[in-house]
């Protein structure tokens, strides 16, 4: 039998290791490698020695002039079909880009979000006319893209922006006023999609071009860190918006603004993916020439291990990140219409949905991925890493946004039990059932993994850390109810437990996959990387957990002592010599002076 | 205008090099693979030359193991036409071998220009290029850093640089060829739909044992090492005559450079 390829609709929560088959970076083609070193050789030869002016502002016209040499280069045409001018490449091969459009700038961010928030609306929403007339200019870069949806009393909830919208007595255009804010790329876009309520009722999206009238924006936002993008707010005064630039339908604008966001997401943990790699080709070398007390910083243990923690957290998020990719790709694969058929794009768009807590969780661990990269790149460069002339100090400034934009990380860990508790509620998924199954093991046990194959106790755990979620989300559900929403930290453990069984789950079966195309040898340092991870990680998830029951007994002990009894028969932590394994992935590290797997 | 380019597969130049633990050879390992840094070079002038005539083809041509087809590709995606591998799987060349069998295939395709990097930037020999053009009987220019077509097609204009800031500028009768410095252009990016398409062009296969017709190295690799290990540097310390004095008796004794 075929294995499917990735999980849909969180099923890693209750499938057992190897139900599903995994897409692994060691699976990249020479023609996606090459790709790599074209976005890599753009940054490092065209954006790079513009760093200080591209912060600075010093030029405005920078940032848009090197998007549309990005433009001339073909990087920001990958993802649209070829009918519009592009190449219609897979989701893998635009993580392969996203990833690699990164270094000591800014510069990613007007890029990730032209290419995606910008441009993804109007492939996936608009109409053949508005596909034809704006797609192949998004393509080559003639035109730049922004997204305005946020406004000043609207950021989370989006839906309750102020914009308005009034259909003109003629019925030829509408009218909007209102004003968006903070929106990316705003100071040179030529075309965005902007939202707005139609009556002030109907929340609706529509494609605006800079030169329509009415259309103005105002002054540069003095920001924390990404200071190379441009940040503005976007004044609609009586600004005329022909009726065919509606995008979707008039009232469903909703739609597009959360399926657009949940599309951007995996891509934003792609790029804190790759900016994760750049900084730690920095840090890295910087440890080996750095001398204090008559040798090289990378001599003391407590950098080494910095620099496995970083080695391992960044493996960890490349195996998510390529695995939400694959799993996108071979959804959309499976899909029988014909591309050119209007109804192909609602269908992506249902499977996008199908795989919305993958893709929460790519974002949210690789936006807290590179936090603890780019924050330990400031710590091993002591006052240095303090000091703007060296590249920590813009990694560590730059990356606090990624925790905020595109949904914050506290909206996409909410989403994650919010999502599984609906769908089974509507019994797209078995929930209850896994929930009865885990409690009948408490009395009859869980099987185990042959102790013959490689890997197998840290199989065990990761099944055991899948049934101690499955079992916090049932008691916390049973004893809340409807209620559960309100109680936000309970609902954010749980969503923690979930990502946490999706990392490693990807960590693991990477592993074991590099073991059986490339050898053991090949496996050797992605296995560690990932008993050493789960070593660490599953008495801290146990503990969060345990004190989560306790919070939900109330301070009724007989009931905490059941919730704790279960807990116990459920998991029980295996521990690993991690000083010795990260002393061997941090010598590596130093070796290849770089990410390695 | 049907030019050929002589392309090398070399690890990149940031490469750490490691001796195998018996010395005889590169470790090949952790090697990244790329174009030689001068036949960039090369096939950035190839394209160029092509343009400004509006025909003909670049055929990128590399004696190599299949491991080379991904930077012959990389030349393809930059614009080159087609390719030739001339695989030496299994054989181990010496610059007189490797132009050898170059010089076998260079005529059959009747080439008007060759354009070869001025130096392989992993052995530095500087020799294949001069030795083709030997064998074939062909004018060659090195280093070259402009070329330029004349009107009627029959011959280039090329510039040398030589020391002193001095160029000297040769009119070159064709076929010929020419060995390119690092000139006025940058070499151009393989851009994302090159890439794409450089994965349909047609690269040919041919066996490097098949044209040897018994020729056997005229070289043989005794034995490799690295170079030592760099010294932590001195400071010397004292009034400007003492220095001087130490400075120039430490050049002569010990590091015996003057």
């Amino acid at each position: 039998m075929v294995k499917r390829n990735g999980p849909f609709s969180a099923s890693f929560l209750w499938e057992p290791v190897g139900t599903w088959d995994l897409f692994i970076p060691e699976e990249l083609n020479p023609e996606q490698k090459e790709l790599a070193k074209l976005a890599r050789d753009f940054i490092k030869n065209e954006v790079e020695p513009l760093r200080e002016k591209i912060e600075g502002k010093l030029e405005p016209s920078i940032v848009p002039r090197l998007l549309k040499k990005a433009g001339e280069l073909g990087l920001l045409m990958a993802e649209i079909p070829e009918a519009y001018g592009g190449l219609g490449l897979n989701k893998i091969t635009a993580t392969v880009i996203a990833e690699n459009a990164t270094g000591w700038t800014s510069f990613m961010v007007p890029l990730m979000c032209h290419t995606g928030i910008s441009t993804l609306p109007i492939l996936y929403y608009g109409t053949e006319e508005q596909k034809k007339k704006y797609l192949p200019k998004l393509a080559t870069g003639e035109f730049l893209g922004a997204y305005a949806l946020t406004e000043a009393g609207s950021g989370s909830d989006a839906l309750a922006a102020k914009t308005k919208a009034t259909l003109s007595p003629d019925k030829k255009y509408y009218v909007l006023n209102g004003e968006k804010q903070f929106i990316t790329n705003g100071g040179f876009a030529d075309v965005f999609t902007v939202f707005a309520k139609v009556d002030g009722e109907q929340f609706t999206a529509f494609i605006i071009e800079k030169t329509f009238p009415g259309v103005s924006c105002g002054k540069e936002e003095k920001k924390m860190g990404i200071h190379g993008s441009s940040t503005v707010p976007l004044i609609l005064q009586d600004c005329k918006v022909p009726v065919e630039n509606v995008l979707g339908e008039v009232g469903k604008g909703h739609r597009i603004a959360f399926n657009v966001l949940n599309i951007g997401r995996w891509k934003l943990g792609a790029a804190c993916m790759g900016g994760s790699k750049r900084i730690m080709e920095y840090s890295s070398k910087y440890l080996k020439e750095r001398q204090q007390f008559k040798k090289p910083l990378a001599d003391f243990q407590a950098m080494r291990e910095k620099l496995a923690n970083d080695n391992i957290r960044t493996y960890l998020l490349e195996s998510v990140i390529y695995a939400y990719a694959s799993a996108l790709d071979n959804a959309c694969a499976a899909i029988e219409i014909d591309k050119s058929s209007p109804d192909y794009y609602k269908v992506v768009m249902k499977k996008v949905k199908g795989l919305n807590i993958e893709a929460s969780i790519t974002k949210v661990y690789g936006s807290e991925s590179s936090d603890i990269v780019s924050d330990d790149a400031v710590q091993m460069y002591g006052g240095y890493g303090y000091i703007q002339d060296y590249p920590p100090e813009q990694f560590y400034r730059d990356n606090r946004i990624n925790r905020i934009f595109e949904g914050t990380n506290e909206i996409n860990r909410l989403l994650i039990p919010d999502t599984l508790m609906r769908r089974a509620l509507k019994g797209s998924i078995d929930l209850m059932g896994e929930i009865q199954k885990v409690l009948a093991g408490l009395k009859d046990g869980y099987p185990k993994t042959d102790s013959a194959k490689p890997l197998a106790p840290w199989i065990d755990q990761l099944e055991s850390l899948k049934r101690l979620a499955i079992y916090f989300c049932g008691v916390a559900a049973q004893k809340y109810m409807e209620k559960l929403r309100e109680k936000q930290s309970l609902v954010l453990l749980m969503a923690d437990l979930v990502i946490e069984v999706y990392a490693i789950e990807c960590g693991l079966q990477r592993a074991l996959k590099i073991r059986k195309i490339k050898g053991e040898e090949a496996s050797k340092l992605a296995e560690l990387m990932t008993i050493a991870y789960i070593s660490e990680k599953i008495p801290e998830m146990i503990a969060r957990t345990r004190q989560g029951l306790f919070n939900v007994a109330e301070g009724n002990d007989q009931e905490f002592a059941s919730y704790e009894k279960a807990l116990n028969r459920i998991i029980q932590p295996q521990l690993a010599p991690t000083e010795s394994l990260k002393e061997t992935i941090a010598a590596r590290v130093l070796e290849k002076e770089g990410y390695v797997v | 205008m049907k030019i050929a380019v002589l392309l090398k597969q070399t690890p990149d130049t940031e490469t750490k090099i490691k001796i195998k633990s018996d010395a005889s050879g590169v470790d090949e390992t952790d090697i990244k693979w790329i174009i030689n840094t001068y036949d960039e070079y090369a096939v950035e002038e190839a394209l160029r030359l092509k343009e400004a005539v509006g025909t003909g083809e670049v055929v990128i041509v590399t004696a190599g193991i299949k491991r080379a087809v991904e930077s012959m590709r990389q030349a393809l995606a930059m614009g080159a036409d087609r390719g030739i591998l001339i695989d030496t799987e299994g054989l181990t060349l010496d610059s007189y071998t490797a132009a050898v069998i170059l010089a076998k295939v260079l005529p059959n395709e009747k080439f008007d220009i060759v354009l070869a990097g001025k130096q392989a930037v992993d052995d530095d020999c500087v020799q294949v290029a001069h030795g083709v053009a030997t064998l074939l009987d062909w004018p060659c220019v090195w280093p070259i850093e402009h070329i330029e077509l004349s009107g009627d097609k029959k011959s280039v204009m090329v510039v040398r640089p030589v020391s002193g800031g001095t160029k000297e500028v040769f009119e070159v009768g064709l076929p010929t060829i020419l060995c390119c410095d690092k000139g006025e252009h940058d070499p151009r990016y393989a851009s994302l739909p090159g890439i794409m398409k450089a994965k349909t062009k047609p690269i040919q296969e041919l066996k490097a044992a098949d044209l040897l017709a018994g020729e056997t190295p005229k070289v043989k690799w005794v034995n490799f090492s690295l170079p030592p290990d760099r010294q932590a540097g001195k400071i010397l310390k004292g009034e400007p005559e003492q220095v001087c004095a130490e400075l120039v008796k430490l050049l002569r004794e010990e590091a015996k450079v003057i």
